[in-house]
């Protein structure tokens, strides 16, 4: 059984600042929703660019079902976050969920029948098929999500990347999101990255901290050490409305 | 009126404005909604460099801006996202750079330099046959380019990064799609003048922005608007007798303006109605 996700010793540096600093991870489950929280500026977002292959680690080697990241572009789908996008676009919901074809299509061929099969079904799992025709600016932002989902799903993917779904969405909305990801992880690996500590729910599998370094223990808990680690103060979780402990016992914390 | 299009000179003008019209209708689209209006206008200016090229090699200086500015688009795309300098900075460094070569280009020509002034403000009532199969081939050129990149182009301009992800070489069609925007410029250089180029690369595409959402439609109706206007225009012009390039991109932009205006009652008389 091929690891969805291994990372050996990786580092990634901006000019002289290092973002990421000896990351590690090995992610075994081809199903599964890993979630990882960090501060913003934390390096979450260039961790997720390094599994994309955007960003090349000046150190370690990435490689996602053994390949490298440019070698698997068809087992990866990928959800970016929207800050300050031009919504106003002329692309219909439609166009847009095709565009996740073209990791199988390529350049110049046409989008074909099972292209638009996969980009048909990938719009009725997040049931936004009946607005296919819609173009984008005119849905509501829960609504944008889910076809930003939908194009991610459309490539088929073994393995999604989520980065900050639930910025910009109501509690209600949020709740739909991860009730999806709870559906969408039973086929697939799914991490999902997020600054909000809230979003740590009951659909969440597996959780890391990343600020610089990634503390990841194969577990849903972590250690209140890695956490403060992580926000680099100390930190209280409110953890009403949430079933499971995310924090492991703790001497004198229980 | 209809005498008028006995005359040869106007046939060619009407012929020009059409196949000016179709150029920037399509690739104008995509100058607006990729929001490269100002490395657009870089590449156009800098396309002086190569007028004033044809003049001191004694060639027609249609084909001396042809590699220049294919040349100009492909150094200003790739600098200015490689480059550590911003990429505005980029774009006004080597729109100035294409223009002043061209003045030198055009000092060091012995005797006058017949014309100038036609491709730095356009005279649309002078355009040569010639020019004009040079203006159809390379229209023929556009359209089978963005025909075949369809897809491709769309999602470019839509979203660079998750078109990185999906493993399509986007630095490469970015470039590409600079090209064929040269080629547009070069296409309405006789039109409008290198200086006006920029609005008709603007302005057909933002009026038909606000008539729909789909990026075929967009280009269909500005090729509508371009050539209605232009058309009108150089009617305008010779009734006036006033240069014919500044006098449609006037109308365009009135209609422009019009348009906007119109619309932005309308929207507020929707809001208050309700």
């Amino acid at each position: 059984m091929e690891k969805v996700i291994e990372l050996r010793d990786v580092w990634v540096r901006y000019g002289t600042q290092t973002i990421l600093e000896a990351i590690n991870l090995e992610l075994k489950e081809p199903n599964g929703l890993l979630g990882i929280i960090g501060p913003n500026g934390g390096g979450k977002t260039t961790f997720l660019k390094v599994l994309l292959g955007l960003l090349k680690p000046y150190r370690g080697s990435v490689k996602l079902f053994g390949k490298s990241p440019e070698k698997s572009r068809e087992l990866v789908g990928y959800v970016p976050q929207y800050r300050g996008f031009d919504f106003d676009f002329p692309i219909s919901v439609w166009e847009v969920a095709l565009t996740g074809r073209m990791s199988h299509t390529g350049l110049l061929r046409k989008y074909h029948e099972q292209d638009k099969k996969a980009a048909e079904e990938a719009l009725k799992t997040v049931e936004m098929f009946q607005y296919r025709d819609r173009q984008i600016g005119q849905l509501s932002g829960g609504q944008r999500q889910r076809v930003f989902i939908a194009r991610a799903l459309a490539t088929n993917p073994k393995l999604l990347l989520l980065d900050e779904p639930n910025s910009g969405l109501d509690p209600h909305m949020q709740d739909e999101l991860y009730r999806l990801l709870d559906r969408l992880k039973q086929k697939m690996a799914i991490i999902m990255v997020t600054h909000d500590l809230s979003a740590v729910s009951i659909y969440v599998d597996k959780i890391a901290c990343l600020n610089r370094t990634l503390h990841y223990h194969d577990s849903r808990e972590i250690p209140i050490e890695d956490l403060e680690a992580t926000y680099q103060c100390p930190v209280e979780l409110i953890a009403h409305g949430i079933p499971h402990r995310v924090l492991s016992n703790h001497e004198g914390n229980s | 009126m209809f005498e008028l299009l006995q005359y040869n000179f106007i046939q060619n003008a009407l012929a020009a404005a059409i196949l000016a019209s179709i150029a920037c209708g399509i690739i104008g689209v995509y100058v607006v909604v990729k929001k490269i209006v100002f490395i657009s206008g870089g590449i156009a200016h800098a396309s002086f460099g190569g007028i004033g090229l044809g003049y001191y090699l004694g060639i027609n200086p249609m084909f001396g801006v042809l590699p220049f500015s294919l040349v100009s688009a492909l150094i200003m795309g790739t600098v200015s996202k490689k480059s550590k300098i911003p990429e505005d900075s980029a774009i006004g460094i080597l729109w100035s750079l294409g223009m002043a070569l061209g003045i030198i280009f055009v000092y060091l020509t012995p005797g006058y330099a017949p014309d100038l002034m036609t491709y730095l403000f356009g005279n649309i009532l002078t355009v040569p046959r010639l020019d004009l199969y040079f203006m159809l081939a390379l229209d023929i050129i556009i359209i089978g380019a963005v025909y075949l990149f369809y897809k491709e182009f769309l999602a470019l301009c839509f979203d660079e990064e998750f078109t990185t992800v999906q493993g399509l070489p986007t630095q490469k069609l970015y470039l590409f799609l600079l090209c064929i925007i040269a080629l547009t410029i070069v296409v309405l250089i006789k039109v409008v003048g290198i200086i006006l180029v920029i609005a008709l690369l603007t302005i057909p595409a933002s009026l038909s922005r606000k008539f729909t959402h789909n990026l075929k439609q967009m280009m269909l109706i500005s090729i509508i608007f371009g050539t209605v206007i232009s058309v009108t225009g150089i009617g305008l012009s010779y009734a006036l007798n006033v240069p014919s390039g500044a006098t449609i991109i006037l109308i365009l932009s009135l209609v422009y303006g019009l348009v906007a205006f119109g619309m932005e009652i309308n929207e507020n008389r929707r809001i208050s109605g309700n």
